[in-house]
């Protein structure tokens, strides 16, 4: 122990709690990186793993042809698949549901997909309002592709070159 | 004003309820303005403490977040106040009144400005001393009263670490009152009048720093919140309380800041005291002497700028550990307050006093 003169005249002097204060008191005129939401918004990945969305063709066909391997692949077992077999004999699918509260977002079924069918959008401003709703039908996601198929194409398309 | 309506009030009612109205309408005029100050420190809180860490705070209720601590209190009113069953209910529910209380009566006492006191009592200074220990008394009952093993550990702390701080509070009290020679708060701020030198803050700058550090801790604000960590204790004494109780808790924390910080400025910095004391030209200008002249202002001015330290430790520093609480109130604070006041003694003793 001993006496130490310059450690008492450090701590008495409060040198150091200035010094944090100092920090502190510097940031408060600082510039403030506060994002206010819902008026400004983060860039968006052209990777970014949001809503699913099953697309068509251009000619109005949709893409899915109920291989399963999306539901095969998916690690949360949200995927539930029913096909049958149309006149022209094309193979499609008569149900595909994704339960939203199982999904982890992962994007296996798009990487799956041989078609290009199931993808994931870059819409994460979603809720549901009533029970039941978490499971998005065949319906409800093709809407969701139509709806935002300029915006996915071009998204697929400008992530193209880094696959 | 005051002349005027005393006045009107004993020519139609008998002297009696003439003075109890007198005074009701003087406590109004005092805890108004502290309920409305209060809220503004919760928001000047947020937005300062939001700045140092680089975000804005609160901008969304009014200009700038402006209303945000009426939409914070009209809240707190419609909620549930949640009894936990196995409370003890009268406890309960007079915590937070015996928490409030003192933090409002204590500002009987304060002069806002010169002749400007609820009560110009002789020892306001040990007026004080009991009510800030009064306050202790809310917290501890609250703690036990919730029958919660958080608030009951907070209860534990806080009363240690009150008890403890009062002792290096009172002794830096000691000191003022040795220089003023006064336990009358207008008398202690008339001592130090004549130029911005003659403030206490310059003879006892070490009971000033020992008289905050210990008023920080006395309010359980951070780095002393102990009795409130987040990370151990979740909220400490208040887990349990909710709505308009919980409030009642804040509002008594917030004025005690008040308390603190004008009690600060009163003793050391001369209250209401105008900084330009002496500089004649300044304070004999028509207009602009009304400003730079003694008045309330510069009173609320003292006060705000010690609520701005507030809001800056607790943005600066991290929380301190218990035992590191009681070593700086027992082994640092106490002996500085000591050694000071003898070294005071031992000039006022030779004479030699140069704040007189």
């Amino acid at each position: 122990m001993g006496f130490n003169l310059k450690h008492y005249v450090k701590s008495f002097s409060l040198r150091e709690l200035m010094q944090g204060m100092g920090v502190t008191g510097k940031y408060f005129f600082g510039r403030k990186l506060t994002i206010q939401y819902p008026e400004e918004k983060t860039p968006i990945s052209n990777r970014f793993r949001g809503h699913h969305a099953l697309r068509r063709y251009p000619n109005g066909e949709e893409r899915c042809i109920a291989c399963k391997l999306c539901e095969a692949v998916c690690p949360a077992l949200a995927i539930t698949i029913d096909l049958e077999e149309r006149p022209d004999g094309t193979r499609r699918t008569t149900r595909y549901d994704i339960d939203m509260f199982k999904c982890i977002y992962c994007g296996f079924c798009e990487e799956a997909c041989p078609v290009d069918a199931i993808v994931e959008t870059n819409i994460f401003e979603y809720h549901f309002e009533n029970r039941g709703e978490n499971i998005q039908t065949k319906e409800k996601l093709l809407a969701v592709g139509d709806k935002h198929e300029a915006e996915i194409a071009r998204m697929k398309a400008a992530d193209a070159p880094y696959r | 004003m005051v002349e005027f309506l005393n006045n009107l009030l004993t020519a139609f009612l008998p002297d009696w309820l003439a003075l109890l109205v007198m005074i009701v309408l003087k406590i109004v005029a005092i805890v108004l303005p502290l309920i409305l100050l209060v809220a503004y420190a919760t928001y000047a809180e947020r937005k300062i403490i939001g700045y140092m860490q680089v975000r804005l705070g609160p901008n969304r209720v009014g200009f700038k977040g402006l209303l945000q601590p009426f939409a914070d209190m009209f809240k707190l009113i419609f909620k549930e106040i949640v009894v936990p069953e196995k409370s003890n209910r009268f406890l309960f529910l007079i915590a937070p009144l015996l928490a409030m209380g003192p933090a409002f009566a204590a500002w009987a006492v304060i002069p806002f400005s010169d002749g400007m006191v609820l009560a110009d009592v002789n020892a306001g200074l040990l007026f004080l001393l009991a009510l800030t220990s009064l306050g202790v008394y809310g917290v501890i009952i609250a703690g036990w009263a919730s029958n919660s093993k958080y608030a009951q550990l907070s209860a534990l702390r806080i009363g240690a670490q009150m008890v403890s701080y009062e002792i290096a509070m009172g002794f830096a009290l000691v000191g003022v009152l040795m220089a003023s020679g006064s336990l009358n708060l207008g008398d202690i701020v008339r001592a130090q009048s004549g130029s911005i030198f003659s403030w206490f803050v310059w003879p006892l700058f070490g009971l000033f720093l020992v008289y905050f550090i210990s008023g920080v801790a006395e309010t359980n604000r951070a780095p002393f919140d102990v009795a409130e960590g987040e990370s151990e204790i979740v909220a400490g004494f208040h887990v349990e309380y909710s709505g308009m109780a919980f409030s009642i808790f804040f509002l008594a924390e917030y004025a005690n800041m008040w308390l603190i910080s004008a009690l600060t400025s009163l003793m050391f910095l001369g209250g209401w005291l105008s900084p330009f004391q002496g500089l004649t030209f300044l304070t004999d200008t028509p207009v602009i002497g009304l400003l730079f002249g003694d008045g309330i202002h510069w009173l609320l001015l003292k006060a705000s700028f010690f609520m701005l330290l507030f809001f800056w430790f607790r943005a600066t520093f991290p929380r301190y550990r218990y035992d590191q609480i009681m070593r700086l109130g027992w082994k640092v604070l106490i002996p500085v307050t000591l050694v000071w006041i003898f070294g005071e003694g031992l000039a006022i003793a030779l004479g030699w006093t140069p704040w007189l």
